[in-house]
C-alpha cells in the first residue's frame, strides 16, 4: 500500500475519526512510513497559479518605467526602483487614503464584535423566547441577501442621513457582517456553560457587568475571528465605497485604484506599485491570522 | 420583593418569569440600526420598482410596467444569459478544482502547512485590485507568450474578445473563490472516518477507486455547499468584472448587479428597482435551498 500513489486521505492504525489531519501526519512520520511525493510535486507546481500574479505585481512594482512598457511582465526589475512607489504614493494621496481605509476597518471591526457580540448573548440567554429567538433569525438573513439588491435604496438613505462618506460604508459593513458574525458567537455562546454566569450573578453581578467582566473577555477566540474576517471584507471591498462616498477624496484604496485603468494607464510600474501597497495590508494581516481565517471559513459554512 | 437565600432560589420557577432590561438594551439598538441599514431598503427597492421614480423628486405609481419592460429588454436578458451561464461555468470550474486541490492537500504531503496557507492566501486579495493585475496579463503578457509561440487565437488580447472575454473572468473569480472552497471541502473530507478507507484498501480498492466510491459520496453534503454557496457568489459578481472587462466588449460580460448599479447613471433608478426586485427572488430561491440543505446535513 505505501508504494502506490493514493488519493485517499492517510489511514491510521485502528482509531475512529482523526479529527486532525496534522496529528496523523505526525504520526505517520513517527512510524516511517513515506511523504506521498507525486501528490506533494503536482501541488508545488500548482502553487504557480496562485504566486505568478503576485510575483509579477511585485517585481513591475520595482521597476523603472522604461522596462515595465517592454512588455516581458516575467523578468526581474534591472535596475532596481523605487520611483513607481514614490509616484503612487503622491498620485493616491497615500497618507490620507491609507488612514481612510483603515479608519472604516477598524469602526468595521470594532462595531462587528460589539455589536453582534451584544445581540448574540441576548439571543443565546433568551433562546427559550419567541421575540429573541426571531431576532436571530432576521439578522441571519442578510447573509442571503445581496448588496446589489439593496444598493440603490442605501445610497439615496446615506445621502439623505449626510452617511455618503467612509462612516456611512464602515457601518454597512457592520450591518453585512452581522449575520455571519451572530451565527459565530451564538454557537459559540451556547458551548459555555450558563453556571459561570449564575454564580457571578449571585455575587451581585448586573447582566451589563456579567457581559463585560466574564462573557466577553471569554469570547476572544471568537472575536478575532469576527473581527478578521471584518478587516478583511472591509479593507478589500469596493462596490460599496465606490457607490456610498460620493466625495472622491474621501475614497479607499481599492476604489482608488481606478485611476490607473484611465489616467495614468501606461505607467505600469507606478500602477503596480500601487497595486501592492493597496493589497498588502491584507495579506499580512493573514500571514499572521491564517489559523482564524481557516476556521472562520468552515465554521460559517457548516453550522 | 421578599428575601430569599440565594442557594434555595428555584432556577426553574424564577427564571422565565422576567428578562432583565439589560439583554433589551443589548439586542433592540441591534435590530433598530438593522433594519434602518438593511430591511428599510429592501422595502423602499420594491416599493419604487411599481412606480416611474427617477431617483429624486415627484413620481406615480405605473403598477408592473417595469417588470413587464424588463423581460422584454435585451440588454437586461444579456445580463441574466451572462451571469446565470458564467455562474454555471464558474460553480463547475472551482468546485472540481477546489476538490481535487483538497484531497491533495489532505493527503500526506510535505510542507502541508504551508501548501495550505499558500493555497487559501488569492481569499484576502482584494478582487478589484488581482482583477487589474490580470488585466495586465490578459492584454499585454498572454498576446505577447502567444506570439511567441505561434498560437494565432491567443495574440489578440482575451478581453477585446467579446466571444472570450467571459473566461478571462471566470479564471479570475476562480482564483479568488477556490481558497474558500478548498478550506471548506478539507473539512468534509476530515470528517470521513479512517476505518472506511481501511477496509477498501484491504478489499484491494485503488487510489482512484477509494477517491470515486468513498471520498465523493461521503463529502456529499459538503459539494452541495459549496456549489450553492459559489452561485449564489459568483450571480453577484461585480468587482473582477469591473476590473477586467467593465462589462465589455459592449455588453457581452455586463453582470446582472453592473445593470442595476447603472440604475443611477442612466437615470431608470425605478425600472432598475424592479429589476434587483427579481434578483431578490432569486437570492430568497436559493437561500431557502442553503437552509434546506444545511439544516439536512446537520441532522445526518
Amino acid at each position: 500500500m505505501t508504494s502506490q500513489i493514493s488519493l485517499a486521505p492517510p489511514s491510521t492504525g485502528g482509531e475512529r475519526m482523526p479529527v486532525n489531519a496534522d496529528s496523523v501526519a505526525a504520526r505517520a512520520r513517527t512510524r516511517g512510513e513515506r511523504f506521498n511525493w507525486p501528490v506533494t510535486i503536482a501541488l508545488l507546481v500548482g502553487t504557480l497559479a496562485v504566486l505568478i500574479p503576485l510575483y509579477v505585481t511585485l517585481t513591475m512594482a520595482f521597476k523603472t518605467t522604461a522596462q515595465a512598457v517592454d512588455g516581458n511582465a516575467f523578468s526581474l526589475p534591472a535596475p532596481f526602483s523605487v520611483d513607481g512607489f514614490v509616484q503612487a504614493w503622491t498620485l493616491t494621496d497615500f497618507p490620507r487614503s491609507f488612514a481612510i481605509s483603515i479608519g472604516v476597518s477598524v469602526i468595521s471591526v470594532v462595531g462587528t464584535i460589539i455589536l453582534s457580540a451584544f445581540a448574540a448573548f441576548a439571543i443565546s440567554r433568551n433562546w427559550n423566547r419567541r421575540f429573541f429567538r426571531w431576532s436571530f433569525y432576521y439578522l441571519l438573513a442578510a447573509i442571503f441577501l445581496p448588496f446589489p439588491v439593496l444598493a440603490l435604496s442605501q445610497v439615496k438613505l446615506t445621502g439623505l442621513l449626510h452617511l455618503d462618506n467612509p462612516i456611512g460604508v464602515a457601518i454597512l459593513h457592520i450591518m453585512f457582517q452581522l449575520g455571519f458574525s451572530v451565527l459565530l458567537f451564538t454557537a459559540f455562546l451556547r458551548s459555555i456553560p450558563e453556571e459561570l454566569e449564575e454564580s457571578a450573578r449571585l455575587d451581585g453581578a448586573s447582566t451589563a457587568q456579567v457581559f463585560w467582566q466574564l462573557i466577553f473577555p471569554l469570547l476572544a477566540p471568537m472575536s478575532a475571528t469576527v473581527g478578521i474576517f471584518a478587516f478583511l471584507v472591509s479593507w478589500n471591498d469596493f462596490v460599496m465605497p465606490s457607490l456610498i462616498t460620493s466625495n472622491p477624496a474621501l475614497q479607499t484604496l481599492p476604489v482608488l485604484q481606478q485611476i490607473f485603468q484611465t489616467q495614468f494607464s501606461n505607467n505600469y510600474n507606478v500602477s503596480f506599485a500601487s497595486y501592492l501597497m493597496a493589497m498588502a495590508p491584507a495579506i499580512i494581516v493573514y500571514l499572521f491570522t491564517q489559523r482564524w481565517v481557516m476556521s472562520g471559513v468552515t465554521q460559517g459554512a457548516i453550522k | 420583593m421578599a428575601v430569599v437565600p440565594p442557594s434555595q432560589v428555584n432556577r426553574r420557577v424564577h427564571k422565565p418569569q422576567r428578562v432583565g432590561a439589560t439583554y433589551y438594551a443589548f439586542l433592540l439598538p441591534v435590530l433598530v440600526l438593522f433594519s434602518l441599514a438593511i430591511t428599510l431598503p429592501a422595502i423602499m427597492g420594491i416599493f419604487y420598482s411599481f412606480t416611474n421614480s427617477v431617483g429624486f423628486g415627484d413620481y406615480s405609481f405605473i403598477g408592473v410596467i417595469n417588470y413587464i419592460a424588463l423581460f422584454s429588454d435585451p440588454t437586461i436578458l444579456g445580463a441574466y444569459g451572462f451571469t446565470i451561464g458564467f455562474a454555471l461555468v464558474t460553480v463547475a470550474v472551482v468546485n472540481v478544482a477546489a476538490f481535487l486541490l483538497a484531497i491533495g492537500l489532505t493527503a500526506r504531503i510535505r510542507g502541508k502547512v504551508a501548501l495550505r496557507a499558500l493555497y487559501v492566501l488569492p481569499m484576502v486579495v482584494s478582487g478589484i485590485v488581482i482583477a487589474y493585475v490580470f488585466n495586465f496579463l490578459f492584454s499585454n503578457s498572454l498576446p505577447e507568450l502567444a506570439s511567441a509561440l505561434g498560437i494565432a487565437p491567443l495574440e489578440q488580447s482575451l478581453l477585446a474578445n467579446p466571444d472570450l472575454a467571459w473566461i478571462a473572468i471566470v479564471i479570475v473569480t476562480a482564483w479568488q473563490a477556490i481558497p474558500s472552497t478548498i478550506l471548506i471541502y478539507i473539512a468534509g473530507i476530515l470528517a470521513i472516518p479512517s476505518d472506511v478507507y481501511e477496509a477498501a484498501a484491504l478489499d484491494g480498492a485503488s487510489g482512484a477507486r477509494q477517491l470515486w466510491s468513498i471520498t465523493v459520496p461521503l463529502t456529499a453534503g459538503y459539494i452541495l455547499i459549496n456549489v450553492i454557496i459559489g452561485f449564489k457568489n459568483f450571480l453577484n459578481s461585480y468587482d473582477i468584472i469591473v476590473g477586467l472587462t467593465n462589462g465589455g466588449p459592449g455588453t457581452s460580460t455586463t453582470s446582472i448587479a453592473m445593470s442595476i448599479f447603472n440604475g443611477f447613471t442612466n437615470g431608470d433608478y425605478s425600472y432598475q428597482m424592479a429589476n434587483a426586485t427579481i434578483f431578490f427572488f432569486i437570492a430568497i430561491a436559493i437561500a431557502l435551498l442553503q437552509l434546506r440543505v444545511t439544516r439536512g446535513k446537520a441532522s445526518v
